[in-house]
């Protein structure tokens, strides 16, 4: 199969990619996710998340919940690129709120292809929000979950689950009774469930550790009874959605760099005369726009040349993770003494990009993947 | 693929286009020259030798006949008078990997240049054999001490008369050792920078040892490839001036702006590669090679370090691909000369990478040079490397390409 030259970004993509980016402009301005989520800058602060539940409704109600539901199950079914161009926007935004983990959820319930999973996805555009608990010990989707599935009971823990306090339901990868890893959703609110928060540097996710005692799985909560081909189907998408989030980011980043370097003077000129200061902001649009073509690209392999689709999203979440950390590091030191104190807002999204670059596995483990594919050496 | 729906870069083509491409491709299954019996450089802008020089020539006058070179020029010009066809003939001349085209300097910078600033006898004498490379041409813009500050050129052009008496001494010129004409920016008031300069054309070929002297330069890799061209008490008349007196800056601008492909005109560009030789030679070749050579008594492909390596300059020549292919879905952009102007400066230091890469990779042997027997693959990669800088430097440094980038894309206060 092959791609559309445009990454099959039309019309309906475009309104959506501008009704995010006015709805993120009104409602998560760097003010408003500073006050939200930065009042108190204490390490040793409540790990409460606070986030505003009424904004996720809104989202819910312009029908973003549902653009990558597939027609089946009653939602939009748009093609990847519609997801990536949202998400892009949300990270530009520093959006604090579980669209991302819902979103990536969606792809998990659409690949497990059964009927309760089916019901989820329903209940996805209704507005039910998603954590995922579908990591390994070290962070990263894998075969050897955490949690044990025995007799209709779930037992363990999942590690590192993304924003478990502002979702309703989680999806758990478990072992059954013949060690083969199965998915099943559970209400957060379940008898025998504990979360249990992670103080972690982001200050726009949240982030925690649940553990599971004898939680009572029903049948309709079994989503999929094979989640090995599931995980390896869902983890490319997952980390071009992650990829998006990173070149969102780290264009607000630029942008406001770019906009300090201009108007910040030193030496009687504003800074961004001088070329140590001008060429790394250049460096960073670069890396930026090749995250962002190797991101639309995996997205659009997604829908239009599946077969590609792992080689081209390590490309994504490769490039991605470095340019995020890059522009990061360029946005803190370009700012000088000001862009160090907890009163600038770049520290919000320096957070959040080093977090993103390492979230389900940073460069190097996404370069050594494509590598395996390249090289004809490993199973992708 | 025939009926021409189909555009390379995904624009449709309009009725005229799209037969017109019909014909590129029928004409091209039928009039590829045939491979050349003498080795040809990378590059046109290396060319050696006149055997060299005469395929490649040969070449370049069968497309034009056959309307596929200039087709956007105007028939007065010697074009073929079509709109916006070249980007049609060009992507039907790469599709088929045709060679490609020896008079680069002319068809991608002189050309325009001339087009829009020369007067209409002028244009009418010089466009046709340029287009169809019976005249080769040259550029002098740099000098001594006019590199990436190309305003400061020294060469001095004296009005006497109707005449233009030129002195001055002009370097890196490629292709000077079989060009005709020069384009040439030369200095004519000293009392002020910019309004000081002026453009002409100079017939070099005929004041060959009157007034005007080519000398070889040669490159870090022992080649030579380009020239320095000294002019001493050259005399030309005043029609051959682009542009007003004290107008040069800007007739320059009208050349740099084609020579970085941000211009109006499409310059014809044959030369491709098919997909697979292509893939081969860039950073995706660092993957046959790693399989070859050995590290540490195992195939390099097997050393993590260098597995890691390759895949950084594969995914930064993807993103190139993938950013150039976003650049055309106006959707995606907010500035239309952001990614554009980013291709020389990133294209340049991925090769430039490639080939470093590709050294380390070869270890103890990459020190074994063109002579040498046991050199891997003919020893290229040291050349490749060393030449690579030919690429980082020309045209606008690396740095300039930053400057650029900064000043017209991110609206930074200007450098100079």
């Amino acid at each position: 199969m092959t791609q559309p030259k445009n990454f099959g970004f039309g019309d309906d993509e475009k309104m959506l990619r501008e009704s995010a980016r006015k709805f993120f402009t009104d409602n998560s301005s760097p003010d408003q996710v500073h006050k939200l989520v930065a009042g108190d800058p204490d390490p040793h602060r409540d790990l409460a998340a606070n986030w505003d539940s009424s904004l996720w409704q809104q989202m819910v109600e312009l029908g973003w919940t549902s653009i990558a539901v597939p027609e089946r199950a009653g939602g939009m079914g748009m093609p990847a690129v519609a997801a990536i161009a949202l998400v892009e926007e949300s990270g530009r935004a520093a959006y604090v709120g579980p669209l991302l983990s819902t979103l990536c959820a969606t792809y998990v319930l659409d690949a497990c292809n059964s009927a309760n999973a089916d019901v989820s996805l329903g209940q996805v555009i209704e507005g039910r929000s998603y954590a995922l608990a579908i990591g390994n010990q070290e962070g990263v989707i894998g075969d050897a979950p955490t949690a044990f599935l025995r007799d209709g009971k779930l037992n363990g823990e999942a590690l590192y689950v993304q924003d478990p306090q502002k979702c309703d339901s989680i999806i758990v990868s478990a072992l059954d009774a013949n060690d083969k890893p199965v998915l099943v959703t559970v209400e957060k609110s379940s008898q025998g469930v504990t979360l249990l928060s992670d103080a972690i540097v982001d200050l726009t996710r949240d982030q925690g550790r649940i553990l599971f005692a004898d939680v009572s799985i029903a049948d309709a909560q079994l989503l999929c009874e094979s989640a090995g081909p599931v995980l390896k189907k869902v983890e490319p998408i997952i980390a071009t959605l992650l990829a998006a989030d990173m070149v969102g980011a780290a264009e607000w980043q630029l942008q406001t760099t770019n906009e300090y370097a201009k108007t910040r003077e030193q030496f009687g000129r504003p800074i961004g005369f001088f070329q140590a200061v001008k060429h790394p902001l250049v460096d960073m649009m670069v890396m930026i726009d090749q995250a962002r073509g190797l991101t639309y690209n995996a997205a659009c392999a997604w829908d239009h040349e599946p077969e590609s689709m792992d080689k081209f999203s390590y490309m994504a979440k490769a490039s991605a993770a470095e340019m995020a950390i890059f522009c990061s590091n360029r946005s803190i030191q370009l700012h000088g003494g000001i862009g160090f104190t907890w009163e600038c807002y770049l520290h919000l999204y320096f957070k959040r990009q080093m977090h993103s670059q390492m979230l389900f596995g940073d460069a190097t483990y996404y370069r050594a993947k494509l590598a395996g594919c390249l090289f004809g050496d490993q199973a992708a | 693929m025939s009926g021409g729906a189909a555009s390379g870069d995904g624009r449709k083509d309009t009725p005229e286009q799209a037969e017109f491409r019909d014909y590129c491709q029928d004409w091209l299954s039928n009039n590829l020259p045939s491979p050349p019996t003498v080795r040809l450089p990378q590059s046109p802008l290396e060319i050696m030798t006149t055997d060299q020089l005469e395929y490649l020539c040969a070449w370049q006058k069968s497309a034009y006949d056959a309307g596929l070179v200039g087709c956007d020029y105007p028939e007065a010009h010697g074009g073929a008078g079509r709109k916006d066809c070249q980007r049609i003939a060009n992507q039907e001349m790469q599709s088929v990997a045709s060679p490609y085209l020896p008079n680069v300097i002319g068809l991608g910078m002189a050309a325009p240049t001339i087009y829009f600033h020369a007067q209409e006898p002028l244009k009418e004498r010089v466009l046709p054999k340029l287009l169809s490379g019976e005249e080769i041409w040259c550029q002098g813009f740099s000098e001594p001490g006019a590199g990436s500050d190309l305003a400061s050129v020294q060469t001095f052009a004296k009005k006497d008369g109707d005449n233009w008496i030129i002195n001055g001494h002009k370097v890196w010129t490629s292709l000077a050792h079989f060009a005709t004409w020069m384009i040439i920016l030369v200095r004519t008031d000293k009392s002020d920078k910019y309004k000081g300069l002026s453009y002409f054309v100079v017939p070099i070929k005929e004041a060959l040892g009157k007034g005007v002297t080519v000398r070889p330069l040669i490159k870090i890799t022992g080649e030579t490839g380009f020239n320095e061209v000294i002019f001493e008490d050259l005399v030309i008349p005043d029609a051959w001036r682009l542009g007003e007196v004290g107008e040069g800056w800007q007739v320059a601008m009208t050349t740099l702006t084609h020579e970085r492909g941000a211009g109006p005109l499409v310059t014809p560009a044959s030369g491709g590669k098919d997909k697979s030789s292509s893939r081969r030679s860039g950073s995706y070749g660092l993957i046959d090679l790693a399989k070859e050579c050995n590290k540490g008594g195992r195939p390099a492909s097997e050393d993590p370090i260098v597995r890691d390596k390759v895949m950084q300059t594969i995914i930064r020549q993807e993103g190139l691909r993938q950013a150039v292919r976003m650049s055309r879905v106006p959707s995606l952009v907010d500035h239309p000369m952001r990614i554009p102007l980013q291709g020389k400066l990133v294209g340049t230091e991925i090769m430039q990478d490639v080939a470093a890469l590709a050294m380390e990779i070869e270890g103890a042997a990459s020190s074994l040079y063109l002579a040498d027997e046991n050199a891997p693959h003919e020893g290229q990669w040291p050349l490749a490397y060393m030449n690579s800088f030919g690429m980082t430097i020309a045209a606008g440094t690396s740095e300039v390409q930053r400057n650029i980038l900064g000043e017209r894309v991110l609206g930074l206060p200007k450098s100079k």
